[in-house]
């Protein structure tokens, strides 16, 4: 069934265990200083949410808080399409990994020492290749299951690390982009994917995210974190009108957004 | 005992194997080098190398204290690897704690207690003027290694090779990123501690046969070596253990001949592996 209070008109039958993830008067203090408060935040299945802002504006934080890394004020529920809470499975794509670019750990280490309690310095499960090649053939990265990751550029590294988000499939995805280090087409290609998955899983996706454009064509929702709170939060469109928003980003870019909105809507309008 | 000293006899009839010293001195090394040449690969990995430093380090306070205690209760027999190991433990935490509250850098914190251990434990160890019975401790022994001494270290063994099939995985991926470790539902701290633990347990044990100067370059430079020309993690742990366990028995053999002591003669072989490993890894360019 639907869940009654179930905005996404996408979402038609609310069958996923998350359907909603409630996030009331959130806040995160670290060594005394507040880094996150007064959070509020609505997230349905099937839901891309992006979180946009400034740097150190604490958008890694509520990721890192809605994983339960750090601890945090108000509340975090989980709610299924009952309305019972729930404790949803999440899968979460890190910025960037704490090694060295000389470090022996291949693509097949990682996923293995993720999937299975066979030590991999001793030996690997039979069937753990077919798996891994499986899981990363869906972010089109089966070539690099023999690589060491330090060996991958920044685009590459991201396929992977989604790949093995997504193996099992979460309920809630959570993607922390990194600031830097890909290339436009990588981030496509990457924005394409989590696109595709969203519609086939009809996951919950939370989206740290840097490219302002991208967000504007992919995502759902946009909430975007200043001054350790949500300024401000709903479709594109609402949010990139926004007065707070234009002001950090510059009233360039918001002009060249609405130009651009404006061609699509034309667009549809003449097909 | 018997039974490994009747098989000494057999595979290795030469006139320096016959000494009693020489066949313990070899199956410790047999027993020590493969647990050390296991850690090492991830001591490497995490940067741990000025960690396993400053474990060696504190030994030195924890054999102060085992003589303070041995001073004062004369009864019950305090042998000094047991204050050791308790002080190595106990820095470890401390050292662990500290680094949580994020307040300096890890280098920093591991400095200032490592440097503070090792004043502690020169102050009371030379009250009395009477360090030079200690030095032993510096360059160690390890053809003093008795039979009782091999049964703790088999113990040990076998406990860390089952730590290290148990937690190995998880321990690899909470060193990569701990996010991602916590949202595949490991306890990253959990396992970091026990690493630590482990580690302290390894080094104080050992300490008294390789010696508080070089153990740590024991633990690192044969994962190091093997780094240089490893494409995978079991490639990683293969190359290292055998480095080490290559260097221990010539380095056994090379002492004795040479007179030197064992713990360092080791040390320097695998500087040679690791020398050897650099230039095979610049001659083959970026494996």
């Amino acid at each position: 069934m639907k869940h009654s209070k179930c905005i996404n008109s996408e979402c038609k039958t609310c069958e996923c265990n998350l359907c909603c993830t409630k996030i009331n008067n959130f806040g995160v203090k670290r060594g005394g200083i507040e880094i996150l408060k007064d959070v509020n935040l609505h997230i349905h299945c099937g839901d891309l949410t992006a979180v946009i802002g400034p740097n150190g504006a604490g958008k890694s934080t509520l990721l890192k808080a809605i994983l339960g890394e750090i601890s945090h004020t108000g509340e975090l529920q989980f709610l299924d399409a009952n309305n019972g809470t729930t404790k949803p499975s999440m899968g979460y794509v890190p910025q960037k990994l704490d090694l060295d670019s000389t470090s022996p750990t291949s693509v097949l280490d990682l996923f293995a020492a993720a999937h299975t309690n066979l030590p991999i310095w001793f030996t690997y499960p039979k069937k753990i290749r077919e798996r891994v090649r499986e899981s990363l053939a869906l972010t089109h990265g089966e070539h690099l299951i023999n690589k060491r990751l330090g060996e991958l550029s920044g685009g590459e590294l991201q396929r992977v690390l989604l790949a093995l988000a997504l193996d099992p499939v979460p309920h809630l995805l959570l993607l922390d982009e990194p600031v830097s280090g890909i290339d436009q087409k990588g981030l496509e290609l990457f924005y394409q994917t989590v696109s595709m998955l969203r519609k086939n899983y009809d996951l919950s996706i939370i989206l740290v995210s840097h490219d302002l454009n991208l967000v504007a064509e992919y995502a759902d929702r946009v909430a975007f974190v200043n001054n350790r709170t949500i300024e401000c939060c709903g479709t594109p469109q609402e949010v990139f009108t926004n007065e707070k928003v234009i002001q950090t980003f510059g009233l360039d870019w918001s002009n060249h957004f609405q130009m651009v909105e404006k061609d699509r809507v034309a667009n549809a309008l003449m097909v | 005992m018997h039974l490994w000293y009747s098989l000494v006899d057999l595979l290795l009839p030469f006139k320096w194997m016959q000494y009693a010293f020489m066949k313990n001195a070899l199956l410790g090394v047999l027993l020590v080098t493969p647990i050390f040449g296991l850690l090492g690969t991830m001591i490497v990995n995490n940067k741990m190398a000025f960690f396993s430093d400053s474990l060696g380090h504190s030994a030195l306070t924890g054999i102060a204290i085992g003589v303070i205690l041995g001073n004062t209760f004369p009864l019950l027999h305090i042998t000094p690897i047991w204050s050791m190991m308790a002080f190595s433990v106990l820095i470890t935490i401390a050292i662990l704690v500290v680094k949580e509250a994020n307040t300096a850098s890890t280098d920093t914190i591991i400095g200032v207690f490592s440097s503070s251990a090792v004043a502690l434990g020169l102050v009371i160890l030379t009250r009395n003027g009477g360090f030079n019975k200690y030095s032993g401790y510096l360059i160690g022994d390890f053809l003093s290694i008795s039979p009782s001494d091999l049964l703790i270290l088999g113990i040990v063994f076998v406990l860390v090779i089952l730590l290290w099939v148990l937690i190995f995985n998880k321990l690899l991926l909470s060193s990569m990123n701990q996010s991602l470790a916590r949202s595949r539902g490991i306890r990253v701290k959990q396992y970091e501690y026990l690493f630590a633990i482990l580690m302290a347990v390894i080094v104080t044990i050992s300490i008294q046969w390789v010696g508080i100067l070089i153990i740590s370059s024991l633990l690192v430079i044969p994962a190091a070596s093997s780094r240089n020309i490893a494409k995978n993690m079991r490639q990683y742990h293969i190359y290292s253990v055998l480095i080490a366990l290559i260097s221990g028995l010539s380095g056994l053999i090379l002492s004795y001949f040479w007179g030197t002591a064992t713990g360092a003669t080791i040390v320097l072989i695998t500087s040679g592996f690791f020398a050897l490993t650099f230039v095979m890894k610049l001659r083959l360019g970026q494996l």
